[in-house]
């Protein structure tokens, strides 16, 4: 897949405004980034539903736009909403699926079965899906994008709502489907599943993608810093002051009655630090670099609401 | 083709789980049906008016009317009679109330005396109905009474005048009340009008499900697929046709066989159906496309299915009241259904429909056409 220099605007609303990038066979590309921060619009105009306004998309070398039924059949789409008839049967929908992207009756009874089991869902296969809970019609709506076997799998944020049993088995399917060579774009604003998944993540905010890379390369762009936090029992505002005064650490703000600090090494600067603070401290929680460090560098926002 | 089926047999599949689209379809008309007719059907066809008949002149006029004139009139259905002896025997009957009114024939008919009627207190249009064949009779005597002294002065026998008051006198009056003809029977008509009621709602599914759809996120599935934007579009069309098809069939089969209503020929029913059909699935999407959501899109196709209803004659014939309504009512395609099965009425052959046919596919393709254009846009973000 690559795109080029894409761009969409909602009345006055620019939503993506000049996004770029590719994704290679095989690769698990990640597109993180904020609420509203374009994820959905960037994905709906690589799978064919949304009319970009400028731009192109390729995938497996056609051009993708909404009038070209073709080059559609090469891409599997797994809606940010569940996209199932809730009045159908597990079985039913994804038979109705998979003839919509013109698999034969024969073909589909064996995919549709093989896909059922993917998602462990065979037993549940012929009730009505309005009887499944929140989990189990997530992991309905992404088998029912995976029936054909698509070239490109794209899955927006699959796993919001999602209890952390099902989220891990979504994810698990996701890595195993990978790694038998489909390529996937995934969205997020979690980002321990980016890290987790992604070969490499863009990042997204305000319609640009500001960064591009992998995990390690991205998190390179912070400065290798871990991050310490500290709970104390009095007084975070003095400790701060005094930490920031210190050669220990950087960038010490706090919240409530918790400090972060930015280290370079947290291991060898930690005795120093409980020694500063004293007794007031209550935890300690050191973390290394992840995504989260990266977009608050990037935009000195943090990707949670 | 196979796609568009596909989208409509699952949306079928949708519908037929729904309880309340039975309701709608097929029970809601039928049983509508059913009490328009008890309440209207059993007033509209009454018994027949039954009359005692003393005939104390047993003459050849007076013969001739107590025995040809009444039993013919008998014969058609209308009336019964019962003949007596005496005028004590046949007025009683009427005073009570067992008949509508009683006939006595005069001794001295018709030179020197007439037909009395005596009168039930309980039967007034009993009453007034055995007055005008008496009338009708009596008059029509004198008409030939007259003929026969023009033509041959002197004196006319008493058997010519028989023979040619036989011969031309005819109960004209209780025949023009029989004699109307393309007309639908009450059943049919109820049967028919409440059909075509329910089909403006029958087919709102399928249009409507696109809003649906839209709502519930699989329109979006649909749009990612490797399909035409038309062919969704096809599809739900179908379904609507599909709809319509299966609840008109089944109120045809049934208002026949429970109601006794007489659609026609069957192929003439068949074609006005079809358009009919594809009458109601048009305007029924132009209102969808105009709506934002399912809800005020339904909201909507009622109003105007009930407002067409009424205006087509679906609840009462309108188009018989004449004047401006009768013209407005041209404006649906409830009328026009309703014209064609009356337009077949009488035994008519399936051909007395085309007219109403193709004005029905006249707004079948007017507003499947503004539908077709206006929906293309949801359909393309
Ligand atoms: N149909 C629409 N009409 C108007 N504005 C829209 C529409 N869809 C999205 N937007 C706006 O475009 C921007 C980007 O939305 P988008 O859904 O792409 O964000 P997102 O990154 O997917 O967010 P989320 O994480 O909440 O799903 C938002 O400001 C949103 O309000
Ligand atoms: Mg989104």
């Amino acid at each position: 897949m690559s795109c080029h220099d894409l761009r969409r605007n909602y009345g006055k609303l620019v939503a993506v405004n000049g996004v770029s990038f590719d994704i290679r066979p095989a690769e698990t590309y990640g597109l993180l980034g904020p609420n509203g921060a374009g994820k959905t619009t960037v994905i709906s105009i690589i799978a064919g539903v949304l009319q970009a306004d400028a731009g192109q998309v390729t995938v497996a070398g056609r051009p993708i736009t909404p009038r070209a039924i073709g080059a559609k059949a090469a891409i599997g789409y797994v809606p940010q909403e569940l996209a199932l008839y809730p009045d159908l049967t597990g079985r039913e929908n994804l038979r109705f699926f998979a003839k919509l992207y013109g698999l034969r009756s024969s073909e589909t009874k064996r995919r549709v079965d093989e896909v059922l089991g993917i998602i462990g869902l065979s037993e549940r296969a012929g009730q009505l899906v309005s009887t499944y809970s929140g989990g189990m019609k997530r992991r309905l709506n992404i088998a029912a994008g995976l029936l054909h076997r698509p070239n490109l799998l794209i899955l927006d944020e699959p796993t919001v709502g999602v209890d952390p049993q099902s989220r891990n088995a979504i994810l698990g399917n996701i890595e195993t489907l990978a790694r038998e060579g489909m390529a996937v774009l995934y969205t997020t604003h979690y980002m321990e599943e980016a890290q987790r998944l992604c070969d490499r993540v863009g990042v997204l905010d305000e319609g640009k993608l500001i960064a591009e890379g992998t995990v390690r390369e991205l998190t390179a762009m912070v400065g290798e810093q871990d991050r310490v936090r500290l709970t104390v029992a009095a007084e975070p505002q003095e400790l701060a002051r005094r930490l920031n005064a210190s050669d220990l650490g950087h960038s010490a703000a706090v919240d409530g009655n918790e400090i972060t600090l930015l280290v370079k090494d947290a291991p060898t600067a930690l005795p120093a630090i409980l020694d500063l603070a004293g007794q007031t401290v209550r935890s300690v929680i050191v973390e290394e670099p992840d995504l989260e460090a990266v977009f608050l560098h990037l935009t000195g926002k943090s990707l949670r609401d | 083709m196979k796609t568009i089926l596909l989208i409509a047999g699952k949306d079928l599949r949708q519908r037929l789980r729904d309880r309340s689209a039975y309701l709608q379809a097929i029970v809601l008309p039928l049983a509508l049906a059913f009490i328009y007719n008890l309440i209207f059907g059993s007033a509209a066809t009454p018994r027949p008016f039954e009359y005692a008949v003393a005939d104390l002149d047993r003459g050849l006029v007076s013969q001739a009317f107590t025995n040809q004139v009444l039993p013919s009139i008998e014969q058609d259905g209308y009336i019964k009679i019962r003949l007596v002896g005496t005028r004590e025997e046949a007025a009683s009957l009427a005073k009570e109330g067992t008949v509508d009114a009683a006939f006595v024939v005069q001794q001295g008919f018709p030179s020197t005396a007439g037909i009395d009627i005596v009168a039930s207190p309980d039967s007034p249009t009993g009453v007034e109905v055995a007055r005008s064949i008496a009338r009708s009779f009596v008059s029509e005597l004198n008409a030939v009474q007259l003929a026969v002294a023009a033509t041959k002065p002197g004196d006319a026998t008493q058997d010519e005048l028989v023979q040619r008051a036989l011969a031309t006198a005819s109960p004209l009056l209780v025949r023009d009340i029989s004699a109307q003809e393309k007309i639908l029977s009450l059943q049919t008509y109820f049967a028919a009008g409440m059909a075509v009621f329910f089909l403006f709602f029958t087919v709102q599914y399928g249009v409507s499900s696109i809003l649906d759809e839209r709502n519930l996120g699989t329109l979006v599935r649909l749009l990612a697929a490797p399909i035409p934007a038309r062919t969704i579009l096809a599809g739900k069309l179908a379904t609507s046709f599909l709809l319509g098809l299966i609840s008109m069939a089944l109120l045809v089969v049934a208002t026949s066989l429970l109601m006794g209503a007489e659609w026609g020929d069957p192929a003439g029913v068949a074609l006005l159906i079809i358009c009919g059909i594809l009458a109601a699935t048009g305007v029924t999407a132009v209102v969808a496309s105009l709506a934002r959501t399912p809800e005020s899109a339904g909201s909507w196709q009622a109003v105007t299915a009930v407002v067409l209803g009424l205006l087509g004659g679906a609840f009462f014939p309108i188009s018989q009241v004449g004047g401006i309504m009768s013209t407005l009512s041209l404006l649906t395609p409830h009328a026009w259904f309703l014209r064609g099965l009356s337009d077949m009425a009488g035994g008519a052959s399936a051909l007395a429909v085309l007219p109403s046919a193709a004005a029905l596919l006249a707004f079948a393709a007017a507003t499947i056409g503004i539908a077709v254009i206006r929906l293309s846009k949801v359909l393309q973000p």
